[in-house]
């Protein structure tokens, strides 16, 4: 034998078996293996993509330019506080995106200079006109959109998923995949909620207060304001808060006027759990301040007994109960005929901190597990009968040569498989389409040296002189061949999301390991047949 | 030794007339399509509209008239119903551009767990995309088809003669739009998942050109005093039958595909069955037959 042969066929029988036990991780075989190889050998193998497992994929975008509203209502305020220390009559307060400082004087300028320079002069004449610099636009939005990534991965790992991936994709948008998850409309509400968490006084002597309906129905809420819109007062706000009535289910929005200033925001919580009220058996959500916002929400009650403490989430107002004393302690409890879910919910997002700008679902995909496994299966029976299928026209088509090519093709399966397995690489549908697809263009090559080796045996040459004539020949067709699907496999691994990807990754994997087994496989094969004599006929 | 094709001499050169007659009517069938695409005339899926699809699946029979009267009465505006009858699956496209997404699956799942719930309907899969992301979608779908193309073109042109490259192109280029027109006739879905049948039947179906390529490449240098017309019928002739069984091999797999690879597959394997035909068909009449007449123009204009 020769020594060429010798090696290679070591390699192919290397390449097999490291690719079966890359692979292992994906048969039941692996379950029986003994715990140390289970330990130290690779145990992930192909990982399903959602649509195979099912599951949910979500895009959300950071609305970066509410984190610019609330740095700019802060620079306004803490401006207000520098004009009070050095005793400057001047005020500054927001408007839209800008700052507007009044009235516009020399030492109202530098005294704003002297404390932010993150600020752009826009205009002067009788008011200074502030806007942040876009570079610190930038900033603000770059770090809400990182500050976002943080805390829907926490709300995510308390909420209980297995294996989430989550991951920030161009500048402000978030995504995220859940493998498996059961409820998934309740999953985007826990990830997608701001949680902004505010307590407020009701203002029951607010002028707009008499004039306000007991309810209104959901969807009336921006006519109401619309009419109301010139008798509401300055500092006065007019959230909705939401009541079901439990026998009928008709839902309501009751309007009620409050004091426009948050007193407490759900910043300074340290704990929110879940509790059942012992009564009335509903369960509701009971929060713990820091010390600060201990101390706070003990003045607050202190000054303000016998008015009504509204707490507000996200803008609707939950409950409003009546201050009956001074509280200390900073335990308050959030109530609002809570379903379990709901409110094992809230504490979540609430622990998990507020998001500092809202986040837009621009994205939802969702596979239920069904059809997944409807998918595996039909991929598994396509993928056979299209083996067998080519398998049957090869040994038909071209006899003993065929079987080479069959060899080629079904080492061409294990080594595809192998290789996934050793990338952990994702298996979506369309990526089974691939695997299927390079089936059919595995034995190509194959087809490509046998017509080569056809037309030496015409033209008279000995199977030997044949053989390597064809191999040397189909060469470079074979080669030009596969790189055109290359390119486009690349092209489609470059622009395409999830499936697609899926797809580009299987067809690049299989037609790069064609030209391994066509090149490699099949030629020790037939140098194996004719080390032993001199072949009198091909059979092809 | 089985041959399906042996020693033929067809005078292909000879059918370049007809060819180009008809390829010239899938490629203007192709273009259409595109144009009608660009104007949202034509079955664009939810991924480049922008829009909601809901797929549903009945433990019985449901009639699609029942659905459609149901969902009009719930209140649901601009949809589409398509239904998978051996399946007992409705699929239900809202193309409907929604600010803030989800309303409208909620709906539809909503009407239709009350109104059927004898018939226990489970949610397959819901799609909802914004339109931002549609749009993004359509803009990597025109990039990928773009560069991929440049990328042929430049391929073949490195390996071969730019002629090869042109010719190479333009054939590629018939089969994506023959494809693309068939399909925007049968009224099928154009989605990401067509774009990536589209991508790869340009890429195999250039294997096929290649092969064939290869061949004239060798004759030329062989048969110089012959002409080209004639050395290119030669090499058709001689790689026929190989160009033909790969072909079938691919055609074969993308056939299990299409009848057993289930729904979420079938329209790509179509695509494939469809493409890989094409492509046979456009590396034997339309490369060699454009590689001619640019070669005749190269000389002309010396």
């Amino acid at each position: 034998m020769k020594k060429g042969i010798f090696f290679r066929v070591i390699l192919i029988a290397l390449t097999v078996i490291v690719a079966a036990i890359f692979f292992l991780p994906n048969t039941p075989l692996f379950q029986g293996m003994p715990e140390w190889w289970k330990k130290n050998m690779p145990a992930k193998g192909i990982v399903l993509g959602l649509d195979l497992q099912g599951g949910l994929h979500l895009v959300f975008e950071v609305e970066g330019e509410k984190a610019i509203d609330t740095a700019t209502d802060r620079i306004a305020s803490s401006l207000n506080g520098v004009f009070e220390r050095k005793k400057i009559k001047a005020t500054a307060k927001r408007e839209g995106l800008f700052v507007i400082v009044t009235p516009a004087g020399a030492d109202v300028k530098k005294a704003v200079d002297d404390t932010y320079q993150i600020l752009t002069l826009q205009e002067t004449k009788d008011a200074l006109r502030y806007t942040v610099s876009d570079k610190e636009k930038q900033r603000i939005k770059d770090t809400a959109t990182d500050q976002v990534l943080e805390i829907i991965r926490n709300r995510i790992d308390q909420f209980g998923v297995a294996e989430p991936t989550i991951h920030r994709q161009g500048e402000h948008e978030i995504v995220v995949q859940l493998p498996g998850i059961k409820d998934p409309k309740r999953a985007v509400e826990v990830i997608g909620k701001t949680a902004q968490l505010e307590f407020k006084i009701v203002d029951d002597l607010s002028p707009v207060a008499a004039e306000l309906p007991a309810t209104v129905l959901p969807g009336e809420e921006t006519q109401l304001l619309e009419k109301l819109k010139d008798r509401i007062p300055e500092g006065t706000e007019i959230l909705f808060q939401r009541s079901v009535n439990k026998e009928t289910g008709v839902v309501t929005k009751r309007p009620i006027a409050l004091k426009k200033e948050t007193l407490l925001s759900g910043d300074l919580l340290t704990e929110a759990r879940v509790n059942i009220d012992q009564r009335f058996s509903e369960p509701y959500v009971s929060i713990t301040f820091n010390s600060i916002g201990a101390k706070i929400f003990e003045d607050i009650t202190g000054q303000n007994v016998k008015k009504r403490l509204a707490i507000i989430l996200d803008g609707n107002v939950y409950s409003a109960p009546s201050i009956q004393e001074k509280i200390a302690g900073g335990n308050a409890q959030i109530t609002g005929s809570f379903s379990m879910e709901e409110a094992k919910d809230l504490a979540i997002v609430l622990r998990a901190g507020a998001l500092p700008a809202p986040v837009k679902t621009i994205q939802n995909v969702t596979v239920g597990p069904s059809l997944g496994r409807d998918s595996i299966e039909a991929g598994k029976m396509a993928g056979l009968i299209g083996t067998a299928l080519v398998v049957i026209f090869m040994l038909f088509y071209y006899r003993l040569s065929g079987v080479v090519a069959d060899f080629a093709l079904l080492l061409n399966i294990v080594l595809l498989l192998g290789a996934m397995a050793s990338l952990n690489a994702t298996l979506t549908m369309p990526g089974i389409a691939g695997i299927i697809l390079a089936i059919g263009m595995a034995v190509d090559s194959n087809v490509l040296m046998f017509e080569r080796m056809r037309e030496e045996i015409r033209a008279g040459k000995t199977p030997r002189a044949a053989v390597e004539g064809g191999y040397k020949k189909a060469f470079w067709t074979i080669f030009d061949s596969h790189v055109t699907t290359l390119i486009t496999a690349a092209v489609l691994f470059q622009f395409g999301t999830g499936p697609i990807k899926g797809f580009a990754v299987t067809l690049s994997l299989g037609v790069a390991i064609n030209l391994f087994t066509a090149l490699i496989g099949t030629k020790t094969v037939f140098d194996i047949i004719q080390s032993k004599k001199e072949v009198k006929r091909l059979s092809i | 030794m089985i041959e399906l094709i042996k020693n033929t001499k067809i005078d292909f050169m000879g059918q370049k007339k007809y060819a180009f007659i008809i390829s010239g009517l899938f490629s203007l069938l192709g273009l259409f399509a595109i144009v009608q695409i660009g104007l949202g005339h034509a079955n664009l899926g939810v991924d480049f509209a922008g829009g909601t699809a809901v797929q549903i699946k009945f433990a019985g029979t449901v009639v699609l008239h029942e659905v459609r009267l149901a969902l009009e009465a719930g209140g649901l505006k601009d949809f589409d119903l398509q239904d998978l009858p051996t399946e007992n699956k409705i699929l239900i496209r809202v193309k409907k551009q929604e600010e803030k997404l989800g309303g409208s699956s909620e709906k539809i799942t909503g009407i239709l767990s009350q109104k059927f719930s004898d018939k226990r309907p489970v949610v397959d899969s819901t799609t909802e995309i914004g339109p931002k992301v549609g749009s993004r979608l359509r803009q990597d779908a025109f990039w990928a088809i773009t560069v991929s193309i440049i990328g042929i073109l430049a391929y073949v042109a490195f390996r071969f003669q730019l002629r090869f490259g042109i010719g190479a192109t333009i054939a590629t280029a018939h089969d994506v739009l023959a494809v693309l027109g068939i399909f925007y006739l049968l009224g099928k879905e154009i989605n990401l998942i067509l774009l990536s049948a589209l991508l790869t039947v340009a890429g195999y179906s250039l294997t096929d050109t290649v092969v064939v390529f290869d061949r004239i490449r060798e004759n030329i240098k062989r048969l110089v005093k012959e002409p080209i017309e004639s050395v290119i019928n030669i090499s058709i002739n001689e790689v026929l039958s190989r160009t033909i069984i790969t072909s079938l091999t691919v055609f074969l797999s993308a056939l299990a595909l299409f009848l057993f690879g289930g729904e979420v597959i079938h329209d790509f394997a179509l695509a494939m069955l469809l493409g890989v035909t094409i492509g046979t068909y456009s590396s034997i009449f339309v490369a060699s037959p454009v590689v001619v007449l640019v070669g005749k123009y190269e000389r002309n204009k010396k």
